[in-house]
């Protein structure tokens, strides 16, 4: 029995391969869901910039003479029962909502993903503390604690702004936690601290851009939440006030027209569908793409 | 001659309650400037966690129960930021999983040049500069050109070597190094196994080597320990100890050693398995293993004591941990 002598194939080569740099665009390139759900975002993120200059009327314009018109050359898209111009609205309205949704994510994106980070890598009595709060907020219905909250601090946007900061966070910090506790352990953590680094620059520097990636494409799904919901506290009456127009308002007053004038309803419902599926798709396609190595 | 690095009575345990254990059972070695340390044992014989604890750098699950680090006589702090800035210019590691050892999402030129920058404040072009040298140094070709690379875009072989240029960033006096081979191709190893040697020699570097082979340790170190479950079982110059063991279980090892030359051996494997840390077994925890085992050996934990040994060069650095070690044949 001999063993047999080290082939051509089993001998390493220690060469490089190509630096490539750029390597986000070019994985971003062959992401088919990043690059639809990158396209549909811009285009609606576009619209909601430029509304004011491409909407052919202002949104509180009421053209009474012309009311529940249907689809028409004067107004492509009809108008409302107090004659306002559907098209007018709804691309208003996309910078209304779009912006809300924006908004309401920030805090709990910056918090949570400091908790996170803080929780999972000092652990101890702190973490305790910090996940017994995430366990009790995750445990509240958070639609209950935002129409509550509508009645402490009035209708309108403030409420989900407050909602979202209050209960939101959770999810980054839990999310963000859990790869911390992986990284944490990671031989280049080790090397970090063993070369003497200070905890703040291990932190920023070595850890979180390894962790922070959870927390970006789940921001992407959090817009569209932020968005459903002020939409859905719109729809109630709870949300944005007329006359700002806000398409979870215009989809409750279109709704007694359903059956004479659909579009009324309907389609700043499929605003909010292109908006859930823009960012969706962003997300997922981010997913792929902020990972170097894999 | 004063040794550079010198450990004392290193004890570690693994977790907490009923589930605690000993890993590293009294520890003691010293190293001297431009020497290599070698510590060979079977995985999970608490290589690694001695390093780790040597480096205050031990993983949250293991506790530091006693033992000293002592570096050029100056008693160093175990535990804290504190222990790691004592450290920082002094003692240096290199990981097992070079994969795992470098940053994924930072340029290898980037992670080289941030202790000398962030640590010894050095300027941005002098830290940069200084980076290239050490990638240089280590043997990555063209490394003014590689400073920008991903850690993915090199093969196993460069980036432990780019690994090593990060533990020497802070031109440390100490050099520990956790099976920095294991994850490498047989042709890679050597190589970086010759750039290890190299820096010692060249930089005066007080090299700590942990592996499970044998043949790494040989070529190597100047003296080795053989660890079983937590200690010590024989220590001594290697071509001393290679070839008149004193431990039967570092004959053992060497009978499991795969001979390339001999055309029809076989391999005579240590019979059983490393005993479960929760429950070892009484007195020498060798013993179930071990051909030589008397009711002595079973009973009381052999300590481990230097031999007097005619045939070596330097008897006094001989020690073993077996009562029966003038029992041992050779190889």
């Amino acid at each position: 029995m001999s063993t047999p002598a080290p082939t051509a194939e089993t001998v390493e080569r220690e060469e490089f391969t190509l630096a490539r740099p750029n390597g986000f665009w070019r994985r971003a390139r062959h992401s088919p869901a990043f690059i639809a759900g990158a396209i549909i975002t811009t285009l609606l993120v576009l619209i909601a910039i430029f509304a004011p200059w491409i909407s052919p009327y202002s949104p509180d314009h009421q053209d009474l003479y012309n009311i529940l018109s249907g689809f028409s050359s004067k107004h492509l898209l009809g108008t409302d029962q107090l004659g306002r111009d559907e098209l007018s609205r709804l691309l208003w309205a996309s910078r209304t909502d779009l912006q809300v949704g924006v908004i309401a994510v920030i805090f709990p994106f910056c918090f949570g993903t400091l908790m996170g980070t803080l929780t999972g890598y000092f652990g101890g009595w702190f973490d305790a503390v910090v996940m017994r709060v995430v366990d009790v907020v995750i445990a509240f219905p958070f639609y209950v604690f935002v129409i509550g909250l509508v009645f402490v601090v009035g209708e309108g946007t403030k409420g989900i702004y407050i909602a979202f900061a209050v209960v939101d966070w959770v999810v980054y910090a839990r999310a963000v936690r859990s790869t911390t506790l992986v990284v944490r352990e990671s031989d280049y953590v080790a090397a970090a601290r063993g070369g003497g680094l200070s905890h703040a620059r291990v932190i920023f520097r070595h850890v979180l851009p390894n962790t922070i990636t959870q927390a970006v494409v789940y921001v992407m799904n959090d817009i569209v939440l932020a968005i459903v919901a002020v939409v859905t506290l719109g729809y109630i009456g709870l949300g944005i006030q007329p006359p700002t127009p806000d398409w979870g308002t215009m989809i409750s007053d279109g709704q007694p027209f359903l059956t004479t004038h659909w579009e009324l309803a309907t389609l700043p419902g499929i605003a909010v569908v292109l908006v859930g599926l823009g960012l969706s798709l962003l997300g997922d396609g981010l997913a792929d793409v902020l990972r170097p190595g894999s | 001659m004063t040794s550079i690095l010198e450990v004392r009575d290193l004890c570690v345990s693994i977790g907490r309650g009923d589930g605690r254990f000993t890993a590293v059972d009294g520890i003691s070695f010293s190293v001297n400037a431009g020497d290599a340390f070698g510590i060979v044992g079977e995985s999970g014989s608490g290589k690694s966690l001695t390093l780790r604890a040597i480096m205050a750098l031990l993983p949250t699950s293991a506790h530091l129960d006693s033992g000293a680090v002592l570096v050029e006589g100056e008693e160093l702090a175990t535990a804290g930021h504190a222990a790691r800035v004592q450290r920082r210019a002094r003692i240096a590691m290199v990981f097992q999983d070079p994969l795992s050892a470098l940053n994924p999402v930072r340029t290898i030129g980037d992670q080289v040049a941030e202790v000398p920058r962030r640590v010894l404040k050095r300027s941005r072009t002098e830290s940069r500069r200084r980076a290239i040298e050490l990638l240089g140094l280590v043997g990555v070709p063209d490394p003014a050109r590689r400073f920008d690379a991903y850690p993915h875009e090199l093969s196993g072989g460069m980036r432990q070597r780019v690994a090593i240029a990060m533990a020497l960033a802070a031109e440390p006096a100490i050099l520990l190094c956790d099976e920095p081979t294991t994850a490498l191709d047989v042709t890679v190893q050597a190589q970086v196994l010759d750039l290890i040697d190299k820096l010692r020699v060249e930089l005066d570097l007080a090299v700590v080597f942990v592996s499970h082979d044998l043949g790494v340790v040989r070529e190597l170190c100047q003296d080795v320990a053989v660890m079983y479950a937590g200690r010590f079982a024989e220590t001594g110059p290697t071509s001393d100890l290679l070839g008149r063991p004193r431990h039967p279980y570092t004959l053992g090892l060497l009978r499991a050693v795969v001979d390339l030359d001999d055309q029809v051996g076989t391999l005579r494997p240590i019979g059983g398995t490393l005993p479960d840390p929760l429950h070892l077994p009484s007195g020498c925890a060798f013993h179930p293993r071990c051909p030589l085992a008397t009711a002595e050996c079973r009973t009381n934990v052999p300590p481990l004591i230097h031999l007097d040994v005619a045939s070596s060069s330097d008897a006094s650095s001989r020690a073993s941990a077996c009562f029966h070690h003038d029992l041992v044949e050779a190889p």
